[in-house]
């Protein structure tokens, strides 16, 4: 859209490259080798989708905690469903795993919408729930392996033309996400409600109506998460996915989603997840115990902030300075006279 | 004696005190009364306007496009409107007067569907105009240009124009391409040259109201309402605003014009309605009346009554500001108050005034120049150290800088005075209760009791708590920024007595005021800024409208007579 | 013009007045709550009334009760700090690594407090001088403080503290269950308590929640008071941390992973606004109780610790929604088709 958001997912593919650069170099296991190359793609896709989600209710002003509960409630949900009900078909089940992702992001987008409530209070509340939904429901069983069928296991391992196929759903859902949020008119009125809910309420938006979408976008990109969780690693504890949540907004605040809202891309999120799954790879072959990532991972968001908010200030200056350009032009008149001293 | 020549332009006739009926009770319903005869026929409350009994002197006029009747709105407690009445036609521009508080903002907020009515009705081309969002108003053909331009800053200027309606290409998608273009024809007809594809974040005011402009003009409505757009505007800017609202009016459309400068007024519009305590006073042709006399519907009254004065002998120079400058802000500024000695500070809405004020109290830094109390230098420590020296700052906005709505009245009148009201560093309820109960004595505050929530009481028990807040810091210099914005007739005798009374007490006051009468009848030394300047420092004996007013719009020409 | 009932000087309301306001707000009904709660719990929860069950549900709230405290008072402030379990779990882990590099145990517990002080340092410095929303620095914060506790100790766990000072943490008070530390608690808590509630300081606290700009307009330092804020809240996140050392007997860096949020249910659940500016001390400690009151009935009553974060997330939402749906059905009944402007999302 502007320049400088552009410079931000520049920017961030660029430290991307870097990155893998300097890992392949210290081990060029690290990309050359089938399996490096498959995990470099594999790995940050899920977070992907949840960074997607994330990215579209943050552009709105709100934010979606509770997607690692939605997550892991959905991998466990469609796990379960191989086993209760055999007959169904691996479609339909992974159908009802989104569906059920959607009807979670239903609730989070009904209660924030309705009741006035900052959302990060009502999806602090609904990830707890969901959580502990979850765990009633598993108690210490686990889904596994044997509890699924070969054919949407295959989904979480196959590969088209060397590309994982997660993978290839995260490429399209960042694709689709992309058009929505930057071509659509709905789309684009969520950076309209993001950017200025007061004006938004004056030009007639549906505030309301775009900000439960977000929130059902974002659930549902949660759920289809899960189902794909499920089929990746193919056991689900009651703890899947546990954390990913603030991995998600992290990652979209790095990928220069402004947390107030407004303006970023979900391109920017996505690389973003992106970079975060590569750096937790990297750490190791650097000689950095992977315990620190998520050090790094709090650095790189304090430092994704602060240079946000260095940006705007110096921008703010500039355009203060050239307003004085305006106000202190010299004045058509003489001046009058008066009493000063 | 002279105190009464209101009159605000040059060239427009005076109006002479002696022709209006005595002090007039400063009660709301006397509006009728002080509304004058004018050959356009004043519309008195009594008589409803419509389709249906079409006033004025011609009989051939068209049916008015909007027609509002009897309109009606509370907020809490508060009314914002009694009772509104107005009547525009197609190809006309109705210029809608009255001063701060008397509902117009509150009109044009109903017009476009951001609140409803809580009684009374509205037409558009005969059908009822029932708005319950500013979509609905925008769909019926109501375009509205509010005062403080409403962009989106992180949007480009194109998406601005057509948000909620942005204009798609193929596959349904948005087309840029297509908004880019239809904005540049807009912005060329009205002779601006702003990039569309560049964010509104950074826009100046006047490029900012400029996009509000084009934005309402490309819904091609059929009622455009401006709610004062040229405040921030400069003078070439006014101009092609007004060329853009004289080709929509050829068009057919219907225009209402909301300023506060009477040249605009006159130069632009084809009737007026003022309106006063949320009333409707009159309706009149602009050609066949002047500023005298829409001035005197506006206020209503007879000014001398309004603006109590004591002798004073003003003392030594208690504050004094030399130099002070904020990068595009206000520059230079140079200022001094004695004790006992009402200072007034005029001048348009972003004139820098109200920075200056909030520069000296500590508020906002300011970039070079000094403040001294008392010949000591005041250091750029923020409002405590400001309140330390004896200064107090009453600010514009009451309700998001002046008051804590959400309080009770006791917290907030106390809020100013916590750290002396404290004893070994514990505050009690009851020592706030005592500082507040004196003070909403002395200046009369109307409450259920000293626990009612601030924000529950009326506009001008709302700013007696503030002032109450601050007399209680008994300051030496009591800075006041529109002192009786929005609040009633009654309450705004009260506070002009209550600051000639301090005055009198040796108390340095510095008023801003947007209401020339005001700043006229108060001060004993008036102050005008113009784009960030002091244009000009008049005393008493010298400070009539016309000097005033030219100082503040910068049309001075030879004012040094 | 105006509707304003009584023509009167106000005075302040009479004693009664005043204890009646008292009675019906907020914090009676949560107490009152508290009071049902344990109530039907002692009726039908064997084993519930015992001292034994209060003397665990005190040790577990204990590190809550204490975050709560400086907790209370930001939320109050318009503020948040979601970094304090990660402070915790960093205390924890320095306490944990100082003592096995043979530090005595008092003056590694002092460095993890002047940790936590220069942690609350940078999340006060990062909000008030940078300008930054304290939502987004305490996420970044909560990566971070978590991040170095993990990265410092590992997987590993430091165990073998000192008997002494562990018997210290678990002693109850002779013939009650009610536990030692829980006297540095009332200490605290009244510090907290008065200064909140009995200062100059503790109303500027209200009124910067309310309308910061207001409050700077009449003198008030609110970026200061903010500051400090952040550093109380980072020094009892400490202070929790060397607790849940020697009350659990292990430094790990991932201790208290999520505390942070039932913390902040726990203030949410007391009675304190999330727009800042409403809410009291003494519903905060009757919401943590209330919590720890519940958690440890449905244990009794053999219900399972996951119910506990279910309960816990939903008492959290319907206190937080239930007002707001309630006031917005009445106001919807009273004046249908008029909506206030207000209310952005988020």
């Amino acid at each position: 859209m502007t320049r400088v958001l552009r410079r931000r997912e520049t920017s961030i593919a660029l430290a991307l490259v870097i990155l893998v650069v300097v890992a392949t170099t210290a081990n060029d296991a690290f990309l050359l080798s089938s399996d490096g190359f498959r995990d470099l793609l594999l790995a940050p896709s899920l977070l992907v989708l949840l960074a997607v989600g994330q990215a579209a209710v943050i552009i709105t002003r709100n934010v979606d905690l509770s997607v690692s509960s939605t997550l892991g409630l959905v991998a466990f949900a469609t796990g379960s469903m191989f086993v209760s009900s055999p007959g169904l078909s691996v479609p339909v089940v992974m159908l009802l795993g989104i569906l059920l992702g959607a009807a979670l992001g239903a609730v989070n987008g009904g209660l924030v919408t309705s009741a006035r409530v900052p959302s990060l209070v009502i999806t602090l509340g609904t990830l707890y729930a969901y959580r502990g939904i979850t765990v009633i429901w598993a108690g210490t069983d686990r889904i596994s392996a044997g509890d699924m069928p070969r054919s949407f296991l295959a989904i979480g391992t196959e590969r088209v033309l060397g590309i994982p196929v997660v993978a290839l759903v995260a490429l399209v859902v960042v694709v689709g996400a992309g058009v929505y949020l930057g071509y659509a008119r709905t789309g684009r009125e969520f950076y309209a409600i993001g950017s200025e809910p007061v004006a938004a309420r004056l030009c007639g938006l549906p505030v309301g109506r775009r900000v439960f979408f977000a929130f059902v976008l974002s659930g549902t990109l949660a759920g289809l998460a899960g189902v794909l969780f499920a089929a990746r690693y193919a056991t689900v504890a009651s703890n899947a996915g546990t954390g990913l949540e603030l991995q998600a907004v992290a990652a979209a605040v790095i990928g220069g989603v402004a947390i107030f809202g407004g303006s970023g891309t979900v391109a920017g999120a996505a690389l973003g997840a992106v970079l975060l799954a590569t750096i937790d790879r990297a750490l190791p072959i650097l000689g950095i115990p992977d315990f620190w990532q998520q050090a790094v991972v709090g650095v790189l968001i304090i430092g994704a902030i602060v240079l946000d908010r260095v940006l705007a200030v110096r921008t703010a200056r500039r355009l203060r300075s050239t307003g004085v350009a305006e106000a202190v032009r010299p004045l058509p008149a003489a001046r009058v006279t008066g009493g000063v001293p | 004696m002279v105190v009464n020549r209101f009159t605000i332009l040059k060239g427009e006739a005076m109006a002479e005190s002696d022709d209006e009926p005595g002090p007039t009770s400063s009660h709301p319903g006397a509006s009728a009364d002080a509304a004058p005869a004018t050959p356009a026929a004043p519309l008195g409350p009594a008589a409803p306007l419509g389709p249906a009994a079409p006033l004025g002197p011609s009989t051939r006029t068209p049916a008015p496009t909007l027609v509002v009747r009897g309109l009606v709105k509370h907020f809490g407690p508060v009314v914002a409107l009694a009772r509104a009445e107005l009547e525009v036609r197609p190809g006309e521009i109705h210029a809608l007067v009255g001063e701060n508080g008397a509902g117009k903002s509150t009109l044009v907020k109903l017009l476009a569907g951001v609140y409803q009515p809580t009684a009374g009705q509205m037409l558009l081309d005969g059908a009822p105009l029932e708005p319950r969002t500013p979509a609905d108003a925008r769909d019926a053909g109501v375009a509205v240009i509010y005062q403080e331009p409403t962009l989106f800053p992180d949007l480009s200027v194109a998406e601005n124009v057509f948000m909620g309606r942005l204009l798609t290409g193929r596959g349904g998608l948005v087309s840029r391409k297509a908004m880019r273009e239809r904005t540049r024809e807009l912005l060329a007809t009205l002779g601006v040259e702003i990039d569309p594809d560049r964010p509104a974040l950074g826009l100046s005011i006047a490029d900012q109201q400029l996009v509000e402009i084009v934005k309402a003009v490309s819904l091609d409505a059929k009622l455009l309402v401006m709610d004062e757009p040229t405040a921030a505007l400069s003078g070439v800017e006014v101009d092609r605003l007004f060329a853009v609202a004289r080709q929509l009016r050829d068009r057919g459309a219907a225009v209402v014009f909301i300023s506060h400068r009477f040249d605009e007024i006159f130069a632009l519009s084809d009737r007026i309605t003022v309106m006063r305590d949320g009333e409707h006073v009159s309706t009149q042709d602009t050609a066949a009346t002047d500023t005298a006399t829409i001035v005197r519907q506006m206020v209503g009254r007879a000014v001398d009554t309004m603006f109590p004065r004591t002798e004073r002998t003003p003392g030594a120079v208690v504050l004094e500001v030399q130099g002070l400058t904020r990068a595009g802000t206000f520059e230079g500024v140079d200022l001094h108050v004695r004790a006992g000695e009402i200072l007034g500070i005029a001048g348009l809405v972003g004139s820098g005034r109200s920075e200056v004020v909030r520069a000296v109290f500590g508020i906002d830094r300011y970039d070079s120049g000094t403040v001294r109390v008392d010949g000591r230098v005041l250091a750029q420590d923020g409002p405590e150290q400001a309140m330390r020296h004896g200064l107090a700052l009453v600010p514009e906005d009451r309700r998001r800088q002046g008051l804590h709505t959400d309080l009770s009245v006791a917290r907030n009148v106390a809020l100013t005075l916590r750290r002396r009201l404290s004893r070994g560093g514990i505050l009690t309820s009851g020592a706030e209760y005592r500082v507040a109960h004196e003070w909403a004595a002395t200046l009369q505050v109307k409450a259920r009791d000293l626990d009612a929530v601030a924000g529950t009481l009326s506009g001008g028990n709302q700013q007696k708590v503030v002032l109450a807040k601050w007399l209680s810091t008994t300051p030496r210099v009591l800075l006041i920024d529109e002192p009786t914005r929005g609040i009633d007739v009654g309450t705004k005798a009260e506070v002009h007595r209550l600051l000639d009374r301090l005055a009198g007490d040796g108390v340095a006051v510095v008023m801003i005021s947007s209401e020339l009468p005001e700043v006229l009848g108060m001060s004993d030394r008036v102050l005008v800024m113009h784009e960030g300047r002091v244009t000009a420092v008049l005393d008493r004996a010298d400070a009539d409208p016309e000097t005033v007013m030219s100082a503040a719009t910068g049309t001075v020409r030879s004012a040094v007579a | 013009m105006t509707v304003d009932q009584v023509r009167t000087v106000p005075a302040a309301p009479s004693t009664r007045t005043r204890l009646t306001r008292v009675l019906l707000g907020r914090d009676a009904a949560i107490t009152a709550l508290l009071v049902a709660v344990v109530l039907v719990a002692s009726l039908t929860v064997d084993n519930f009334s015992t001292a034994t069950t209060w003397y665990f549900l005190f040790l577990d709230v204990f590190p809550i009760l204490l975050i709560a405290l400086p907790m209370t008072l930001l939320v109050i402030a318009a503020q948040i700090d979601l970094s304090v379990a990660s402070m915790l779990g960093l205390s924890s882990v320095l306490v944990g690594a100082l003592y096995e590099n043979g530090w005595p145990l008092a003056v590694a517990a002092l460095v993890a407090l002047v940790v936590g002080a220069v942690g609350g340092a940078l999340n006060g410095f990062l909000v008030t001088v940078v300008g930054l929303p304290s939502l987004a620095v305490t996420i970044g914060t909560l990566a971070l403080f978590r991040g170095l506790a993990v990265g410092i100790l590992g997987t590993r766990a430091v165990t073998g503290f000192p008997s002494g000072a562990q018997d210290l943490v678990s002693a109850h008070f002779a013939g009650t269950g009610i536990p030692v530390v829980m006297a540095l608690f009332v200490v605290l808590a009244l510090a907290f308590g008065v200064v909140l509630h009995a200062t100059p300081t503790g109303r500027l606290v209200y009124a910067a929640g309310l309308n910061a700009e207001a409050a700077r307009f009449a003198g008030g330092r609110v970026g200061r008071l903010t500051f400090w804020l952040f550093v109380a809240s980072g020094v009892m996140s400490a202070l929790a941390g060397v607790y849940w050392t020697l009350r659990y007997g292990s430094a790990r860096g991932d201790n208290a992973v999520g505390l942070e949020l039932s913390v902040v249910a726990a203030v949410l659940v007391g009675g304190v606004s999330i727009f800042g500016g409403r809410g009291a001390l003494p519903g905060v400690v009757v919401g943590v109780l209330l919590i720890g009151a519940l958690r440890s009935a449905l244990r009794l009553a053999d219900v399972s610790s996951d119910v506990i974060n279910v309960v816990t997330g939903v008492l959290l939402i319907a206190t937080v929604v239930g007002p707001g749906l309630v006031a917005r059905a009445r106001g919807a009944a009273r004046r249908p088709g008029t909506r206030p402007s207000a209310g952005a999302p988020g």
